[in-house]
């Protein structure tokens, strides 16, 4: 199950975006509980770019933070929220987190860090489903109700299902790479292991009928970032966040995408 | 009336895309579209430069518009920007600072 007995604990290495990052319990149940909920993503014999090391308490309040907070002090990223209080250090490329043994606080944590280094490789995790069909991903972005799930339920057995919830966008060139993620929406339902690079971007809408529309750049910017997973008002980060949005409008086609919800939608779709 | 001096503030993120003028405050994120008049005060928001220079010689020179009312326009454009952090107004000019992202 990619786990690996150590002098320091146990372990599992978690690899998203082909980013593999190490995770350290002193829990073997909850190492076991972890290598189930991200099984499609383990890979045991990655080198890993970051450590994370997990100290468990008990269930209850961990910080006094109602809301998720974070923020950079002192050379080091804080992202509190109730349930979980973490560091994570990008110099050192390592970190900790004190939560409970349950999935929910590292699964937001992990998205978390994920967002800030991509942020600096000119990345972005965007709120969309993705997909990939003949080779090429497809991104279909759309605030909650806009038919992320819909679509990702209609998809022919041709697609393979990135994500219906939190799409993993990597800079290569001036194009990007769209990477399946273990982070799951209401199908509940982990995407698949894999990558593309992205062919176009969808904003998604529902309509009585199928149509596509071409969105000038200046929207097109407007509305993914309205879907950008951004969790630090860093102005640095928001900066970088930003020019990501841009650069990617600038790069890869986006249409709005209003779809009618049955599976001919994907016959538009190639 | 004193001259108002303008220039754009430092945590500020622009980018012009197909020739619209988006602009993202580093405090808040909130996103801002300038139209082709506000995209060009802000390109000319050199903290040297008065506004009414600005709207003299690159608004009026450019647009059929009256002067008093183009510059009446300008100035609620400025303030209404300034209220939100993203340009800095002043009555006498202001050394020039570079947003955190070129693209102006």
């Amino acid at each position: 199950m990619g786990r690996l007995a150590t002098a320091a604990g146990q372990e599992v290495i978690i690899e998203i975006g082909c980013m593999p990052v190490q995770v350290r319990s002193e829990s073997s149940e909850f190492l076991q509980m972890i290598a189930e909920r991200y099984s499609g993503f383990l890979n045991p014999n990655a080198r890993p770019v970051f450590e994370l090391n997990v100290d468990l308490v008990a269930p209850g309040r961990i910080t006094e933070e109602e809301d998720l907070s974070v923020r950079f002090e002192s050379g080091r990223w804080l992202i509190e929220r109730g349930d979980l209080r973490a560091e994570w250090e990008p110099a050192s490329r390592r970190g900790r987190i004190m939560q409970s043994p349950n999935p929910y606080s590292i699964d937001a944590a992990l998205r978390i860090i994920h967002s800030l280094i991509l942020a600096h490789e000119g990345g972005l995790l965007v709120h969309a489903a993705s997909a990939v069909r003949n080779g090429k991903a497809f991104l279909f972005a759309g605030v909650s109700g806009a038919g992320k799930t819909t679509i990702s339920r209609l998809a022919p057995p041709d697609v393979t299902l990135l994500t219906d919830e939190i799409s993993y966008l990597q800079r290569n060139g001036h194009g990007y790479v769209a990477h399946g993620t273990p982070f799951a929406g209401e199908l509940a339902r982990v995407g698949e292991n894999v990558q593309a690079p992205l062919a176009a971007l969808y904003l998604l809408q529902k309509g009585p009928e199928n149509a596509i529309e071409p969105v000038r750049a200046s929207e097109a910017a407007r509305m993914l970032l309205e879907n950008v997973l951004f969790f630090a008002h860093d102005p640095k980060l928001v900066s970088l966040v930003f020019e990501s949005a841009c650069e990617l409008v600038s790069n890869v086609p986006v249409y709005r995408l209003t779809f009618f919800p049955d599976g001919r939608i994907w016959e538009w779709i190639a | 009336m004193s001259a108002i001096y303008i220039t754009r503030a430092t945590e500020v993120a622009a980018r012009s895309l197909d020739g619209e003028m988006m602009i993202m405050s580093g405090k808040n994120s909130t996103l801002f579209t300038l139209n082709p008049v506000g995209t060009i005060i802000w390109q000319s928001a050199d903290g040297k430069t008065t506004l009414e220079e600005i709207v003299e010689n690159r608004i009026c020179a450019e647009f059929e518009v009256n002067p008093e009312e183009a510059l009446k326009d300008a100035e609620s454009f400025v303030n209404d920007l300034a209220s939100h952090g993203i340009i800095v107004v002043s009555d006498v000019p202001i050394s020039l600072a570079k947003p955190m992202l070129g693209g102006a």
